[in-house]
């Protein structure tokens, strides 16, 4: 595959050498880097599905408990119930860097110093059920959040994974095959050159001396 | 400062005001385009979306799939999970993996985590 980019020069043959080493040292290192990512990504992946799982489970529950408080309140005792909440949670988000990949990190801060501070209404008008309701939900939260965690840092580790991985093979596959041989057929072509010199001087030399 | 959004259709969300989370009942997919437009433009890192939401503006969704903020998350609404969720988790490992070799075929839950 002697592509016929370049003259066949020493420069050409020099700046080709160059580049082969450039690519291999780059594919060493993005094979490291990929293989990297890839165990981090297995591992924040499993969690991942586990967390899904268990945030999806706990879901159902609340949203049964839900449906059971609402059978047994009034459609307007239940807005109003709700209507004005007591907490609120907010995040402040720093940023990781694993593997040159940008994670979010998430913690989470409520207003009222007290967690369990979810109950905004009176209990008078409302039935018990709800605050079971309210309350399961309140326990899976803190999944929810670390699946919103997870779940985007799988995203980006994904995105960055088939980057590097398309970069590896093109390296692999294209770029040093190609280089090595643009090297063989500079080489070859020098040394063919040089020898049609030596031959060329040999024929002079005869004809000089006959 | 961010905050948490929760949108989807209002009886599947109505319980998470509770938490403190911000609720923001929609039905219809016009609706929606517009509220996550509203939502993307304010400091909002996680939005929680209900399955059903999710897959009718699940075009939209797909463009923020590869940034930092937010974190775009489906739940299952209150008429029942549809896998979508997960779905988007065995996408990852397919994206970056080439195959799914870890959550493999099990399209109903609870069967092989290795």
């Amino acid at each position: 595959m002697a592509s016929a980019q370049g003259n066949p020069t020493r420069m050409e043959l020099t700046r080709q050498k160059k580049k082969l080493v450039t690519a291999l040292r780059g594919h060493k290192l993005l094979k490291d880097k990929r293989d990297e990512l890839m165990r981090q990504f297995l591992d924040l992946v499993r969690e991942n599905m586990a967390l899904r799982r268990r945030v999806e489970a706990g879901i159902r529950a609340a949203n049964r408990n839900f449906v059971i408080a609402r059978a047994g309140m009034s459609e307007e005792s239940l807005g109003t119930a709700l209507i004005a909440p007591k907490q609120e949670v907010y995040l402040e988000v720093t940023r990781k860097n694993v593997m040159s990949v940008e994670i979010p990190v998430f913690a989470c801060r409520t207003r009222t110093p007290d967690k369990n501070d979810i109950y905004s209404y009176g209990f008078a008008f409302t039935s018990d059920d709800l605050d079971d309701a309210v309350k399961s939900l309140a326990d899976i939260l803190p999944d929810m959040l670390r699946l919103a965690e997870v779940e985007k840092s799988c995203q980006l580790m994904a995105a960055e994974i088939e980057k590097t991985r398309r970069r590896v093979n093109a390296l692999e596959h294209v770029i040093i095959p190609q280089t090595q041989a643009n090297i063989r057929y500079i080489s070859m072509k020098l040394d063919e050159n040089e020898r049609g010199a030596q031959i060329r001087l040999m024929k002079v030399k005869n004809i000089l001396f006959l | 400062m961010y905050k948490i959004a929760v949108m989807g259709a209002y009886d599947s969300i109505y319980g998470f005001a509770a938490l403190g989370l911000y609720t923001f009942p929609v039905s219809d997919t016009r609706e929606g385009e517009r509220l996550l437009r509203r939502l993307l433009e304010n400091d909002y890192a996680v939005i929680y979306i209900t399955e059903a939401l999710a897959a009718s503006l699940a075009q939209k969704l797909s463009r923020y799939r590869e940034q930092v903020l937010p974190a775009i998350i489906q739940l299952p609404g209150v008429s029942g999970n549809t896998g979508a969720g997960a779905a988007g988790v065995k996408k990852s490992v397919r994206q970056a993996i080439g195959s799914d070799i870890l959550f493999g075929n099990d399209e109903r839950e609870g069967e092989s985590i290795p």
